[in-house]
């Protein structure tokens, strides 16, 4: 038996690097320090697993060899007048920046996973800025950590241990030394470990935001309650803010995915702005999947723009709304999608899936899945961090590396292979 | 009396659904975790609604039935809940607003309790 | 690469060697300039009547890493109007201020520019750096772990076992793949973790038991035990605040001692920032004179300028307090991104107007530094970009420099009161191609311990630039615009021997080399040291001591520089 330490962790944006995994005959028998859903990944990647290439012949999916998919896959780029390239989230920086070069040559359009989670963090980034820090300054200093429109005991289980109210830093030590606020629509597991829960209503959160801002900035509020919100408890919570030494806000997709989206990052961001004038504070977006901070920083440094990157007339361009991969399969304008590292079929609505019944899919992924039954072509490649190695950006933009800890099956090669032979066609 | 109730809907990760998910999104463990509707216990009674039975939500770009089960993170009066999964995006909107992202959250939908006979 | 090249009949200019406008020949073969290449696959270039210069070697810009690419995510607005199109072997991209990778490549090369220093890097995010610097063709580049306010760096200067830090640096160039040491703001970074600042030298640093000046003199220290080939590269204490040349000052005064009359001890950055007089922004005026004076009068001090450019900017530094305090004062957008246990840092766009009182003030004591200080070699063109405006604007730098005329032209615009508050006016100094060819690449290449770069000796990298102007035909001062076009566009640009780029496009899209050090340290030292690291490396960071190590194989192209002398 092998013993892997220090094993990059690629399910959630977490990026916990200090698993443990075991390996027999090739066969990973069990994951240590990892949470659940860590645990689960690792532990069941031989499940549902796409194993030989499929193309669609008269509508069934049949199976094909390598060099006939890649070699349809090709040819449907070459004839595509406008190839969308998507997803990323669960792909590996490597891979990320070929597909990019295929987007560049074909003048195509690339998206990441990011415009359906933290992209009006982005829109607000653009708009404010972001007064941030990595995960440790968190642990090191932080005597207050807000979790707002999150839940990390479920979608991101290690956090609170590792980076959050239960870390332990040089200069704060521990859950008893820091408080910590939860701010939600419902009492979330996350909520019951909270000093403070501040339920608000759904769509709210703009102007709860704005209130907390204006007590921040010692103004006083003419009403009693702001959306349900007493104003009392508001006020508590804004000295709690300007009393800390060194303040976090942890923010998630309550934020970006309710009523007023970017705005709501923007109220988000200004709050904590202020608060800088008044004592330390930061904030840092859950990010989801493990590697869709990589997708944001490899699309940034390669065209200057963190997503939705329209290559059609040449050169990169960006505007969202216009250009992202959700308004583009709505307008019915692509003719062609390549996913790698996602699963669109599950994720988008509804309306935008049935538009993809008129565009040709290309997927890459490692197992079964309903974008899967849906393609045209469907590639099966390792899993990276798993089965093929890579880098990936944790949440808060620290780079790390993916680990191989056992060989893919037989024949299966990792996405950066699959996507060399592709590009190296259409060259 | 039609029970035909304006609620608002939240969708989100949970903890099984992220095990289904890496399971497989088509194993029982998904479809059980991704099919259900969590709602305020007040709700229930209000709808008339027993746990496990089956609920009708519709929004302006599509229509489900799916299973009640009570919300253990309670009390929510008039929202409730689903896991991120098939199901959710027939009521999700597709509408960017100009930023190119759909609305998954704080949507506002009709439920209504399903007839056992319509259900059959 | 193995081609054979002839450059013949130019005006060489090669200040290493002594060279200053001779009409001669160059050789190139294997990449290498050679005495002589025969055949008759020998490619000759016809340079009669341009500059031959050796590629130039840019100091200090901020080209790659975490927090330029919070600049380019940032800023929309800073790409939209500049872009490049994708061509042929070449990718597409953006500018302008903070361009994409591969665009950053293309324009450093079109301007005859072939080495380019990165010059801070978090060392958490070093993989991050390394993957930019990986995706930028054709130059070579090198990057600046920031080192300062490093914990295990503040621990063992607080307990004096220099040997051990020593051992540490060391151990950190070589495991990162880093280039020389860095120190911003020593004690602020620290500070700014609580959101508050150092004042001086000698305040102390919260948490620690230290001060700026034990950080600054420790790691000289540490540079000297270590033989590394750059000085500490400092940019120092209070930057961007009135009255503050005076902490530039005796930051260069505070390892004054540890000269020993061979090389310069401390390396001070993007000084124009550092060089203020007077006591508030109303009654700010150049403290270059003051500056330049002490720096003509100590040879164990080496600057860059950080030259002003009446532009749109994008100020990015590991100086987090400073960065905040341009966002109160401006209400532009800001970024702030602390890195545990190191550094931090920040991004505030910027926009230098020639009608502004202050910013005037700042392009007059840019020039006024560059202009006072007497020895080219010691003091480099840099617009600390893209901080003071973006790199591709060096040309307009070097017309003020070799023209008074064009000096003028830009006074005539400026803030009247700035100008009379200031003595640039009344300077005369004009450079010539050889102080040129100095203070943008022999010079650089020197006090980075380049050898084989910044000149045209036998042996040297064949990086070469040619430009096409005739020297001896034109007044530099008069035909100034002249010389600022060719420079923009260089009529050939030569990397490792391969001709990348023909007036001004580029032709040819290579792998630059990332350089980096490998210090000697004796091996019983390193194991007590890296053991002692590796010990409590997870009571200060949030990932493994495993995987903060950045593998040579990481790097495209790798270049390790191995050290001799040490600890």
């Amino acid at each position: 038996m092998e013993v892997f330490k220090n094993v990059l962790c690629p399910f959630c944006g977490c990026c916990c690097d200090d698993l443990e995994v075991e390996v027999d005959s090739n066969k990973i028998i069990n994951v240590k320090n990892a949470c659940a859903l860590g645990r689960g990944k690792f532990l069941s990647i031989g499940e549902h697993r796409l194993l030989k290439p499929l193309v669609k012949v008269d509508g069934e999916l049949v199976e094909t060899d390598l060099e006939k998919a890649v070699e349809k896959t090709v040819e449907m780029i070459k004839n595509s007048s406008y190839p969308v390239f998507y997803g990323f989230g669960c792909a590996s920086c490597e891979a990320i920046k070929l597909c990019l070069e295929m987007a560049d040559l074909s003048g195509g359009l690339a998206d990441n996973i990011s415009v359906v989670c933290h992209g009006p963090t982005i829109l607000g980034l653009q708009d404010m800025g972001i007064p941030s820090a990595t995960l440790g300054q968190i642990r090191h200093r932080a005597d207050l950590i807000v979790y707002w429109g999150c839940n990390p005991v479920e979608a991101h289980p290690r956090h609170t241990i590792r980076y959050g109210p239960l870390s332990s830093g040089r200069f704060v030590t521990g859950r008893k030394s820091r408080r910590m606020v939860v701010i939600d629509v419902r009492k979330t597991p996350t909520a019951t470990m909270a000093d403070v829960f501040m339920q608000v209503k759904p769509n709210s959160d703009f102007e709860i935001l704005t209130a907390l801002r204006a007590l921040v900035n010692d103004l006083d509020l003419e009403v009693e309650e702001v959306d349900g919100v007493p104003v009392a408890k508001l006020e508590e919570l804004a000295d709690m803010m300007i009393n800390a030494k060194f303040g976090a806000l942890f923010f998630g997709l309550g934020l970006t995915m309710s009523y007023g989206k970017e705005h709501n990052i923007e109220a988000a961001i200004a709050l904590v702005r202020d608060l800088n004038k008044k004592t330390k504070f930061v904030m840092i977006p859950m990010r989801g999947h493990f590697n869709v901070t990589g997708a944001n920083e490899v699309f940034t440094w390669q065209t200057g723009y963190p997503f939705c990157v329209d290559f059609s007339m040449g050169y990169p361009r960006y505007n969202p709304g216009e250009t992202s991969a959700v308004d583009v399969i709505a307008r019915g304008e692509c003719d062609l999608l390549f996913i790698i590292g996602a699963d669109p079929c599950s994720h988008l609505p509804h309306y935008i899936v049935e538009r993809l019944k008129n565009v040709k899919l290309v997927v890459l992924d490692p197992s079964i899945t309903p974008t899967v039954k849906m393609a045209d072509v469907a590639i099966p490649v390792a899993y990276v961090g798993i089965e093929a190695s890579g880098t990936a950006y944790r949440m808060d933009g620290v780079p790390l590396q993916l680990r191989k800890v056992v060989d893919p099956p037989p024949g299966i090669l990792s996405d950066v292979d699959v996507l060399n032979r592709i590009v190296r066609r259409l060259k | 009396m039609v029970n035909l109730v304006k609620m608002i809907l939240v969708s989100g990760r949970s903890l099984e659904q992220g095990l289904g998910k890496e399971a497989s999104k088509f194993s029982k463990r998904y479809i059980d975790v991704t099919a259900v509707c969590q709602l305020d216990p007040e709700d229930m009674s209000r709808l008339s609604i027993g746990e496990g039975e089956s609920l009708r939500i519709s929004s302006q770009h599509g229509s489900i039935i799916v299973k009640a089960v009570k919300s253990k993170h309670a009390p929510h009066p008039g929202v409730i809940f689903m896991a991120y999964g098939p199901w959710v995006n027939n009521l999700t909107s597709p509408e960017t607003h100009g930023t190119g992202m759909p609305s998954f959250k704080g949507l506002e939908v009709e439920v209504e309790p399903v007839k056992t006979a319509e259900r059959s | 690469m193995s081609g054979k090249l002839l450059i013949k009949n130019g005006f060489v200019f090669d200040p290493v060697n002594g060279v200053d406008g001779e009409i001669m020949d160059v050789a190139v073969e294997n990449g290498r300039i050679v005495e002589d290449v025969r055949g008759t696959d020998v490619r000759v270039i016809d340079a009669t009547g341009m500059v031959v210069m050796p590629g130039g070697v840019d100091v200090h810009s901020h080209i790659a890493g975490s927090k330029v690419n919070s600049g380019r995510a940032l800023r929309p607005e800073d790409h939209y109007r500049d872009y490049e199109i994708r061509r042929p072997g070449l990718r597409s991209g953006v500018g302008y201020t903070v361009p994409s990778t591969f665009v950053t490549g293309y324009r450093y090369a079109r301007m005859g520019y072939t080495t380019v220093i990165e010059p801070a890097t978090p060392m958490l995010k070093q993989r991050h750096t390394i993957e930019e610097l990986n995706d930028i063709p054709i130059i070579d580049k090198a990057s600046f772990p920031l080192m300062g306010d490093c914990w295990f760096v503040m621990e063992y200067l607080e307990k004096n076992m220099l040997k051990e830090c020593a051992a540490y640096a060391a151990w950190l160039l070589k495991a990162l793949k880093g280039y020389a040491l860095k120190i911003v703001n020593p004690g602020g970074l620290e500070s700014w973790g609580w959101g508050r600042n150092v004042r001086g030298l000698d305040d102390n640093i919260p948490g620690f038991n230290l001060t700026p000046r034990e950080i600054l003199r420790g790691l000289c220290k540490v540079n000297q035990m270590l033989n590394i080939p750059h000085p500490i590269h400092v940019h120092a204490n209070r930057l961007g605040q009135p009255g503050n040349y005076q902490t530039l000052i005796e930051t260069m005064d505070c390892v004054r001692d540890l000269y020993n009359g061979t090389k310069p001890v401390i390396y001070l950055t993007h000084c124009q920032f550092n060089s203020y007089l007077g006591e508030s922004w109303i009654e700010l005026s150049s403290g270059a004179p003051e500056v330049a004076d002490y720096v003509n009068k100590h040879p164990h001090v080496v600057i860059d300028i950080g030259q002003v450019i009446f532009s749109s900017a994008t100020t990015m530094t590991a100086d987090g307090p400073f960065q905040f305090q341009l966002h109160l004062l401006t209400d532009y957008k800001w970024v702030n991104a602390d890195v545990e246990c190191e550094t931090s840092a920040g991004v505030v766009p910027f926009k230098y107007k020639k009608r502004s009182y202050v910013h005037a003030i700042q392009w007059i004591t840019g020039l006024e530094l560059a202009l006072l200080i007497k020895d080219p070699w010691r003091v480099f063109l840099t617009t600390d970009h893209p901080n003071a405006g973006p790199f591709t604007e060096y040309p307009r730098v070097v017309g003020w420099l070799i023209s008074r005329k064009a000096r003028e032209a830009t006074m005539k615009k400026v803030n009247a009161r700035a100008l009379k508050r200031t003595m640039l006016d009344s300077i005369d100094r004009e450079y010539n191609l050889y102080e040129i060819a100095i203070v943008t690449r022999a010079g650089t290449a020197g006090i980075l311990g380049l050898k084989s770069k910044g000149h045209l000796g036998v042996g040297a990298d064949a990086d070469m630039a040619i430009y096409d102007f005739n020297p001896r035909n034109i007044d530099l001062s008069r035909d100034y615009k002249l010389v600022r076009r060719a420079l923009r566009r260089a009529a050939y640009t030569i990397k490792t021997g391969d001709i990348v780029c023909v007036n001004g496009e580029i032709v040819k899209s290579t792998e630059g080399a990332i350089l980096w050090v490998n210090p000697s340290v004796s091996q019983d030292l390193e194991n007590a040291v890296v053991s002692d690291i590796r010990r409590r490396f997870r009571d200060n960071y949030t990932v493994e001591f495993e995987n903060y190590l950045i593998d040579e194989s990481l790097l495209i192209n790798s270049r390790p520089l191995k050290i001799k002398g040490g600890v």
